[in-house]
């Protein structure tokens, strides 16, 4: 455990240095950037209790998804995508909702996470059919579902979802009785959050505690022996992960709409399908470390984001930080595999 | 008549077009998957082959553009051979991290030298060059044969990628790695060298194919302009089953589909979104691999990691 935080510190310092080394290289001063960044981050009550953590919500649901299919094996890669079909969902379920007022406004709420549940475990469910019936390797369709995704979406915001006016691409906005509850007064801090650790010891416990979390590490371990030894039925439990993380993927996204942006457009993912990969492996594909691992991403986005606006400084640089960790934790997990000292977590 | 002739001939001719960069990234995914490697950076590779280009040809030259290219390709392809084929880490992972990576790096670079704002870049452009002779055949003459010079290098990597893979003893080490390594060792070949050179070739083509993206064909760089030209080289090569001319076909067949806008267009069709075009290829991607994946054989130590049985 101690081991792990120390290893994951010593990750973090070396990608902090390939970003100076990035910044400097690009002709950016590293110390103001820096110091955005940090402040953007940490720097404020509202960078506390809003920018890093409202961040880390997505990235935290998006990643036990990821979670969930790497354990059992699965390269779901499609986060992204079930994500958007989970957040369209959420968003036809709220146009409906809102064509026919006095609804029960908690009935709407659940209904839309619940759209976005089902959406994102039906996307999933496309890839995995293809994977069962036809042998389709998953990174490939999944990648796939991610583009046609983007252009459904960006078909529905123009067509049949776009807001009355019919002026900008985008969905009607929700109502704010249909709002998520928020947490904190006078900050952004939404419900989301209760989810997402609520849903995240429910994996964990769910993984180590009980008998089908078991055979999903199985499969995820050795899938022939689980076959053979433990008489483990491995395309169903291979079909049951690959639903449950295009399920909490989808979550994720009706979350995110109807927490955070209460509207559909086209570019309504920054790419948190990707980046919950980086999450999910730096957790080390732990639910609760995908915990903090979420946090630890909300703050580098709510950084990076402060970092353009006050330091002038693009802040796709994120992105390299991002695969720069999950380079270095591949790296880390190759070095102590090689020097033999691989006792698995 | 001849409206339904010059019709044919913009749709061959697009085709040819589109299925430039998807033939040069997917003959480079398609040795490198014969060594056993699958490497789903390509489609960083591809980007960073664009700025590389967008850069060297506003600065130099527009061959210059191509060479740099290659090697903006072959640059992010060693960091992915540095940890596939060197340390043996998960390609797939290594794959997703350096998609992003690239992502991120062309980006930044973009950004701070050319700024957020997005002046319309433009770079020099190679036209077409037009065959003597062959381009003069009625239909396919002015769609094969009056195209950028890079369509021309494909036309002969295909065959020569042939030859070098089953035809020359360098090849058959190739394949043998990609099936089975311990006999490749047994034979005296070097499976890490053997997959080095396989993933950095690949580099240079993917490289190659961004390249194309921007000095023959866009004339300027765009983020994320490689929209997944990466992963379909991918399909493309299972499609292909892994033969660098089945590759150049299945690479027509996606070229074709990204041209179909131009038939309906012309046709008037103008009440069908332009997403369902623009989703056509991922869609076409998906519908391929689900025929293709039962019957095609892969390599079969393909994305193995670990050199030697244990």
């Amino acid at each position: 455990m101690i081991r792990v935080v120390v290893q994951t510190l010593v990750l973090l310092a070396v990608a902090l240095v390939t970003l100076v080394l990035l910044l400097l290289a690009t002709g950016h001063a590293p110390g103001p950037a820096l110091s955005a960044m940090a402040s953007g981050a940490f720097g404020s009550s509202y960078a506390l209790l809003s920018a890093t953590p409202v961040r880390a919500i997505p990235l935290a649901l998006a990643g036990l998804a990821v979670a969930i299919a790497f354990r059992a094996g699965i390269l779901n890669v499609g986060a992204e995508g079930q994500l958007l079909v989970g957040a369209t969902a959420a968003a036809c379920v709220a146009a409906l909702a809102m064509a026919s007022p006095g609804l029960p406004a908690l009935l709407v709420i659940v209904a839309m996470l619940a759209a976005g549940t089902l959406a994102g475990g039906l996307w999933a469910g496309i890839a995995a059919w293809l994977r069962a019936r036809f042998g389709v390797l998953e990174v490939i369709s999944t990648i796939m579902l991610n583009l046609i995704a983007h252009e459904l979406v960006g078909y529905l915001v123009r067509g049949p979802l776009q807001e009355p006016t019919r002026t900008n691409p985008q969905s009607s906005t929700l109502v704010e009785a249909l709002h998520l509850p928020v947490l904190v007064e006078g900050s952004r801090l939404h419900a989301g959050l209760l989810l997402a650790i609520g849903l995240a010891v429910l994996a964990w416990w769910w993984l180590r505690n009980t008998a089908s979390g078991f055979r999903l590490r199985a499969v995820g371990g050795n899938a022939s022996a689980a076959a053979s030894a433990g008489r483990v039925n491995v395309p169903r439990v291979v079909a049951g992960a690959f639903l449950t993380s295009g399920a909490l993927a989808g979550v994720a996204g009706a979350v995110q709409y109807s927490g955070v942006t209460f509207a559909m457009y086209e570019n309504f993912s920054p790419g948190y399908g990707y980046k919950a990969i980086a999450v999910a492996l730096l957790a080390r594909l732990n639910p609760l470390g995908v915990l903090v691992a979420a946090l630890l991403f909300g703050a580098l986005e709510a950084g990076a984001n402060a970092m353009e606006r006050d330091a002038g400084v693009p802040n796709v640089v994120v992105s390299v930080v991002e695969a720069a960790l999950i380079l270095l934790v591949v790296a880390a997990d190759r070095w102590r595999a090689r020097t033999g000292n691989s006792t698995r977590e | 008549m001849s409206d339904a002739l010059t019709l044919g001939t913009d749709f061959l001719e697009a085709s040819v077009r589109f299925a430039t960069p998807l033939a040069l990234a997917s003959l480079g995914e398609c040795v490198s998957e014969r060594a056993g490697v699958i490497n789903i950076g390509l489609e960083g590779a591809i980007i960073c082959g664009a700025l590389g280009a967008t850069v060297a040809a506003g600065a130099v030259g527009v061959g210059f553009g191509f060479a740099a290219g290659a090697l903006a390709g072959v640059a992010i392809a060693a960091l992915f051979a540095l940890f596939t084929v060197w340390m043996r880490a998960d390609q797939i992972i290594t794959g997703t991290a350096i998609t992003l990576l690239a992502a991120g790096l062309t980006g930044t670079l973009y950004r701070s030298t050319f700024g957020v704002s997005g002046v319309a870049l433009s770079t020099p452009t190679i036209g077409a060059t037009a065959v003597p002779g062959l381009s003069a055949i009625p239909l396919l003459g002015a769609s094969l044969f009056e195209q950028p010079v890079v369509t021309y290098l494909v036309y002969a990597l295909g065959p020569l990628i042939t030859w070098w893979m089953f035809r020359t003893h360098a090849g058959l080490g190739l394949r043998a790695v990609g099936e089975r390594p311990q006999a490749a060792i047994a034979a005296g070949v070097s499976p890490r060298l053997t997959q080095t050179f396989a993933v950095l070739f690949a580099g240079a083509m993917a490289g190659l194919a961004g390249a194309t993206l921007v000095l023959a064909q866009a004339g300027t760089f765009v983020e994320e302009m490689s929209s997944g030209r990466g992963f379909i080289a991918i399909a493309i090569v299972v499609l292909g089953r892994w033969h660098p001319m089945g590759v150049l076909a299945a690479s027509l067949l996606f070229g074709a589909a990204q041209s179909l806008d131009t038939v309906f267009q012309s046709m008037g069709w103008r009440e069908v979104p332009y997403q369902l075009f623009l989703a056509i290829p991922y869609l076409m991607t998906l519908l391929v691999l689900a025929f293709a994946s039962a019957r095609a054989r892969a390599p079969a130590a393909l994305g193995q990691r670990e050199l030697t049985e244990k």
